[in-house]
């Protein structure tokens, strides 16, 4: 135990390559089924400390489910699933919570407690595992949370209604990192917004999991998600995981699912936009320009 | 070893020091916040060489610590600088309770909105009625746009999935009615007028009345409940634009059914409740069913059934056009829906009762005593 938080230090400070990458989740055999409907058969995927894993997929490959399977809003028909070293199927709910505590999650539609104001959404995971907490602390952990992740200041007292979706998406981001999770789950966190807003939410993310060391698995369809922000892509067809590295690993691999994916007119355009841009960050390193 | 977060407070070289220790992280906070907040005196140095792992919330009471004491940190390793420095970029006056009025504004202020909302409801229902009315005349006019379909397929939801309930309810009404009626005439030897009791109470009130509630409780709550759950999936917006009208398609279907059913389920509880009675005069006063029905027919005029057919579709207009419309007005979220759903239930009792008192005075006048 005492041993993970050195790891997750030096692969932050050092990120020495030739140590072996800690893993955070762990599934081996993964079977879903609805009916005679088969999601998933013997799906395997690691994801290490400290990367952000994309998740892609046609539709209904059952990117949502693996999902819904790892954090225990469903039951897999088989298959093992380990979350920081610690089996997560078939768990009673109070041996989970130590787990629970120890990630965040962001839904598709931000799934914001509608009856509550976005401090008390930042709050909710606070005050259930730390009770003792005092009123003062938790409204200053809440603001400081709204700020980070771009919300501005008159955000704390609305209600979600009130917001619009690229807001709403910050707020779930600011209520899955309240308890300053190392694990943190985006489904889709991309969809539905312009692409100013996308592009912006991609830093959000990206600067986030850096400065905080967090672990990322990521769902998306957004291609310029995948180019600018994903350290692996992890490819789901045919039931399974096909193929898990970085993108340019899996352009190398002869799979026509995948050669479509990142070969078609908008894989392309995504790969010039990331080339671009690598390039002006390139250049304003070495005209000496600061991050922000 | 990870060890709880906790503080020495030393005093070194002329100046206070506050030595920080163990792991500055949620789970391992224990009392620091409460011991950092009965600190007093300014100018602290912040030593944070003892600590092992520190997360934002550990960094963000080293911060306001600092802050507010006019303190300065040292000894923090690049990985807690970054953290220090991401929460003192978030350190920033956030709104986080909406403002509060005193109390007296605020009951002033609930008082005024309730009065408002009150009067702006029955002013929209009104509305409502005529846009409904509107809708009515336009579908007469093209018989050909009239939904035969939603309508019976309502009318299985709403009546024949009632009728167990409906029946057992007023059954047992009618049981209730005859024990009661018959205890208090047997003081006066006039038992038999327990018959009286039961077909004119049945006739006149009790069935439409039952009946009416529990239609308000299955289907108006069901009619709010639906086309609010629509309304915040944008269903009804993606209706109209394709140019199907809502009133048309979803609000006049609901009516319909109910104003049709209503005097059919009416019926046949004012029906259950006479045989409820019925039986209860049988077993217990010995008054054979064939002089039960003999009697029956005798005592309720055919001005009693009119009555009854009369007041269920108005009762049953003002149940649907309740529930639809209280579930047309949710705008914005889950909590609303709930409340209009109750809202919807409660304002179609209410108004059946109130018409009902109406009706009593009116056929009064009339002479249908």
């Amino acid at each position: 135990m005492s041993t993970a938080p050195d790891l997750r230090r030096d692969h932050r400070a050092n990120g020495t390559p030739e140590a072996e990458p800690e893993i955070v989740i762990s599934i081996r055999g993964l079977s879903n089924s609805f009916g005679d409907q088969v999601v998933h058969e013997d799906l395997n995927l690691d994801v290490r400390r400290g990367e952000i894993l994309g998740v892609v997929g046609g539709s209904g490959t059952g990117k949502s489910v693996l999902l819904r399977s790892i954090i225990g809003l469903q039951t897999p028909d088989s298959g093992e699933i380990t979350v920081f070293g610690q089996q997560v199927i078939g768990r009673p709910d109070s041996e989970l919570q130590p787990i629970r505590k120890r990630w965040g999650i962001l839904f598709q539609g931000a799934a914001l407690f509608s009856t509550l104001t976005v401090a008390e959404n930042v709050q909710v995971p606070l005050r259930e595992f730390y009770p003792r907490l005092s009123e003062k602390l938790l409204d200053e952990i809440a603001s400081y949370k709204i700020v980070m992740v771009g919300l501005p200041a008159d955000t704390g007292a609305k209600y979600p209604a009130e917001l619009s979706g690229g807001m709403k998406k910050r707020a779930g981001i600011a209520r899955a990192l309240a308890l300053d999770p190392e694990l943190l789950f985006l489904d889709e966190p991309t969809a539905g917004l312009d692409p100013i807003g996308a592009a912006a939410f991609d830093n959000l993310i990206r600067d986030l999991s850096k400065r905080l060391g967090l672990t990322v698995f990521l769902i998306t369809h957004d291609l310029d998600t995948l180019y600018s922000i994903c350290d692996r892509v992890a490819v789901l067809a045919d039931h399974k995981v096909v193929a898990v590295g970085t993108i340019p690993e899996l352009l190398a691999l002869d799979h026509e699912w995948i050669q479509e994916y990142f070969r078609g007119p908008r894989g392309r355009a995504a790969e010039e936009a990331n080339e671009a841009a690598e390039d002006e960050a390139a250049a304003e390193i070495g005209t000496g320009g600061a991050e922000r | 070893m990870s060890s709880v977060a906790r503080f020495r407070d030393a005093v070194e070289d002329g100046r206070r020091v506050l030595h920080f220790e163990g792991d500055l992280t949620l789970p391992r906070l224990g009392v620091l916040p409460t011991r950092l907040d009965r600190l007093k005196g300014r100018g602290f140095l912040l030593d944070l060489s003892g600590v092992e792992r520190m997360d934002t919330i550990g960094a963000w009471l080293v911060h306001r610590t600092a802050r507010q004491r006019g303190g300065e940190i040292v000894g923090a390793n690049d990985d807690q600088q970054v953290l220090l420095r991401q929460v003192a970029e978030a350190d920033q006056p956030v709104k986080v309770h909406a403002d509060q009025l005193p109390p007296y504004e605020r009951v002033l202020g609930q008082l005024g909105s309730a009065t408002v909302t009150a009067g702006r409801t029955m002013f929209g229902l009104l509305g409502f009625f005529g846009a409904l009315l509107i809708t009515f005349w336009k579908v007469a006019g093209h018989p050909r746009r009239f939904r035969v379909n939603a309508v019976v397929q309502r009318f299985e939801v709403v009546g024949v999935q009632a009728l167990g309930i409906v029946g057992l309810m007023s059954l047992l009404v009618g049981i209730v009615i005859a024990e009661q009626g018959a205890v208090e005439l047997q003081q006066f030897g006039a038992q038999v007028f327990t018959v009286n009791l039961i077909a004119r109470a049945s006739v006149k009130e009790l069935g439409v009345l039952m009946t009416a509630i529990m239609v308000a409780g299955r289907s108006g709550s069901s009619f709010a409940a639906e086309l609010g759950s629509m309304k915040l999936a944008e269903e009804v917006a993606a209706m109209r634009t394709i140019g199907v009208s809502p009133m048309e398609a979803l609000v006049l279907p609901r009516v319909l059914s109910t104003v049709l059913l209503m005097p059919l389920l009416g019926f046949y509880a004012a029906l259950a409740a006479i045989l409820g009675g019925g039986i209860f005069c049988w077993l217990s006063l010995e008054i054979p069913p064939i002089t039960f029905v003999q009697r029956i027919q005798e005592i309720v005029p055919r001005t009693d059934v009119w009555e009854l057919l009369i007041k269920a579709p108005v009762f049953g207009l003002i149940i649907g056009m309740a529930g639809c419309f209280q579930g047309m007005q949710v705008e914005s979220n889950a909590e609303e829906v709930g409340l209009r759903t109750t809202t919807a239930v409660v304002q179609a009792i209410f108004l059946v009762i109130v018409l009902d008192a109406f009706f009593a005075v009116f056929f009064t006048e009339i002479g249908w005593l």
